[in-house]
């Protein structure tokens, strides 16, 4: 509870500090006086701020769920290829050009997750084996990827592949209050159905067999985890295209301070995921570099030596 | 007494085309400790499995106290039925007695833990001879250690029915006998005991009922006197097992 408070006050700080924060400094008294900060504040700034809030928090969760479940801590929602696959239905929308036809490109994303899911239980069958689904997800994310390579090496234009690449990248830039609206439904809902896992996540690290006898039903906890992964994390992309590493990196950082309970890990790794993509956001938007740097490219520079690092770490308990 | 019955009947598991349990049936009572014996491939964790509602058998049915096992919700079976897996597994670094208090999950139903549930703890931390160990994290544990702490986290939801796969397997002496006690304990107060055990003179220690196994076939299943013969355990084992006396301590030794 201290934990998920002192968080919640971090996560408001650094919205407020995000606020003033930009090309432009904003100071908080300047906030509603004039046309153009108003502006900057309420139309452009603060729904990013909530959009980046919303994302981090949704792949904080889907991380500590699917590490929970996974009993893998270096489990990323990638992993099961659901935002690869969602990835793959937006760039898909690109490539045959109605991605300016309104919501198109967020359906899309939507449905390649949904998709994505559905063919990861039809592949892992019913039984709810854990390695069959590990291997499902990796054998989808790589499909996943091939598909959308092919996708860019078809892109009709070079401006069409230049506009898919940008937006794989990830980012935040110029998003409005209606990417919020979007993205506030399916994350709220995603977490929601994650949440309902987590006392089974606790029976899980016992093993199986284990967790069986505890009561759980194995595969309607994969459904549970299934359809709450995929509204996060499809909805996650849907607005913010792929930003990577935060289900990694999060869920890995909070579970020491909760007594490495997956139960206890869901809520501060959502708060502790939003606040990781708002400071980044934030630092991305003050970097002075000619142009903006990506989000999603901001993460995986700060996300794959953490990764190595785990990695290192782990080679040393092994060894 | 008969309400409160595990009781199996033409049991069937196959896997991979074999079949692993053939078709068996028994009855087992509580306030009792049974042992299942039989040599390695007998079937007997498979039965274990099915009893503990955790494996599906091909055929067959198990009632407990006259009702099928699958028409109780998970959470009154997993309440009413402990098992104890033969691998103890621990993924996370739990403190041990986070560990033990998942023990209480089929009367907490995920909410925090009540009074009587850290009651509950409290007592099976002590009864496994584990309470100095409370406040150390699981991953940190000797084999020893950890099975200890396993059994506690079983206890400690007091089931009706204490259902343990090998048990002893990474104890020193001391330690098997201490939890051996532990489950007559359990069974004198009231609890259905069923334990898979290797050791023939453990389960002559400890056991009222002993159902032996091979080939997925019952063998025999009956009084711990009557089924602990040297022929019996021959026809079971392939091996001739001697009988000693060792001051009213019936001992089986193999030839």
């Amino acid at each position: 509870m201290r934990l998920n408070l002192s968080l919640l006050g971090a996560l408001v700080l650094a919205i407020l500090l995000s606020l003033l924060a930009g090309r432009h400094w904003i100071a908080p008294g300047e906030w509603l006086a004039g046309d153009l900060p108003s502006l900057i504040i309420t139309q452009l700034r603060l729904p990013r701020i909530c959009l980046g809030a919303l994302v981090g928090a949704g792949l904080g969760m889907s991380g500590a769920a699917m590490q929970g479940y996974l009993r893998n801590p270096l489990a990323d929602p990638g992993l099961f290829g659901i935002s690869a696959c969602a990835a793959l239905g937006a760039v898909t929308s690109i490539f045959f050009g109605v991605s300016g036809v309104p919501m198109a490109l967020p359906v899309c994303a939507l449905a390649g997750a949904g998709a994505g899911v559905m063919l990861l239980v039809l592949l892992a069958g019913r039984s709810g084996s854990l390695i069959l689904f590990t291997l499902a997800g990796v054998m989808l994310s790589s499909l996943a990827a091939a598909l959308t390579a092919l996708v860019i090496n078809l892109a009709p234009t070079p401006f069409a592949s230049a506009e898919i690449i940008t937006w794989l990248m990830g980012a935040l830039t110029d998003r409005s209050w209606n990417d919020v609206l979007l993205a506030l439904p399916l994350t709220v809902a995603g977490m929601g159905l994650l949440m309902l896992t987590a006392s089974q996540l606790d029976a899980l690290s016992l093993g199986d067999l284990a967790a069986r006898s505890m009561g759980v039903d194995m595969a309607g906890l994969q459904r549970l985890l299934v359809l709450g992964l995929a509204l996060c994390v499809g909805g996650s992309v849907a607005v913010a295209g792929v930003i990577g590493f935060v289900g990694l990196m999060v869920p890995h950082l909070v579970r020491p301070l909760v007594g490495h309970r997956p139960s206890a890990l869901m809520i501060p790794s959502a708060l502790a995921g939003a606040l990781l993509v708002v400071v980044a956001d934030m630092l991305v938007r003050v970097a002075p570099v000619v142009s903006e740097i990506r989000l999603g490219v901001m993460m995986s520079v700060l996300g794959a030596p953490f990764f190595l690092m785990l990695l290192l770490k782990m080679r040393r308990e092994i060894a | 007494m008969m309400a409160a019955a595990l009781a199996f009947s033409d049991l069937t598991v196959r896997k991979g085309g074999r079949a692993i349990v053939c078709g068996i049936s028994g009855h087992l009572k509580r306030g009792a400790v049974t042992a299942i014996l039989g040599p390695n491939g007998a079937g007997k964790s498979s039965l274990l499995h099915i009893l503990a509602g955790v494996e599906q058998p091909r055929s067959g049915t198990v009632l407990l106290g006259g009702a099928p096992l699958g028409t109780l919700s998970a959470q009154e079976r997993a309440r009413r039925i402990g098992f104890l897996p033969q691998k103890g597994e621990v993924h996370w670094n739990l403190a041990v007695k986070s560990l033990v208090g998942l023990g209480r999950m089929g009367h907490s139903a995920g909410r925090s833990l009540s009074q009587e549930d850290e009651a509950a703890v409290v007592a099976a931390l002590a009864a496994t001879d584990v309470t100095h160990l409370s406040d150390r994290s699981a991953l940190s544990l000797s084999g020893g250690e950890l099975a200890r702490v396993l059994l506690a986290r079983v206890l400690a939801g007091a089931p009706e029915w204490l259902l343990a796969d090998e048990p002893l397997g990474s104890l020193d002496p001391a330690h098997q006998l201490a939890v051996l006690k532990r489950l007559a304990m359990t069974a004198r107060a009231g609890a259905g005991v069923v334990v898979v055990l290797h050791d023939i003179n453990h389960a002559a220690r400890i056991a009222d009922h002993v159902v032996l196994m091979k080939d997925g076939a019952m063998l025999a299943d009956g009084a711990a006197q009557d089924v602990l013969t040297p022929d019996l355990l021959e026809a079971a084992f392939s091996v001739r097992f001697r009988l000693v006396n060792d001051g009213g301590r019936r001992l089986f030794v193999a030839e």
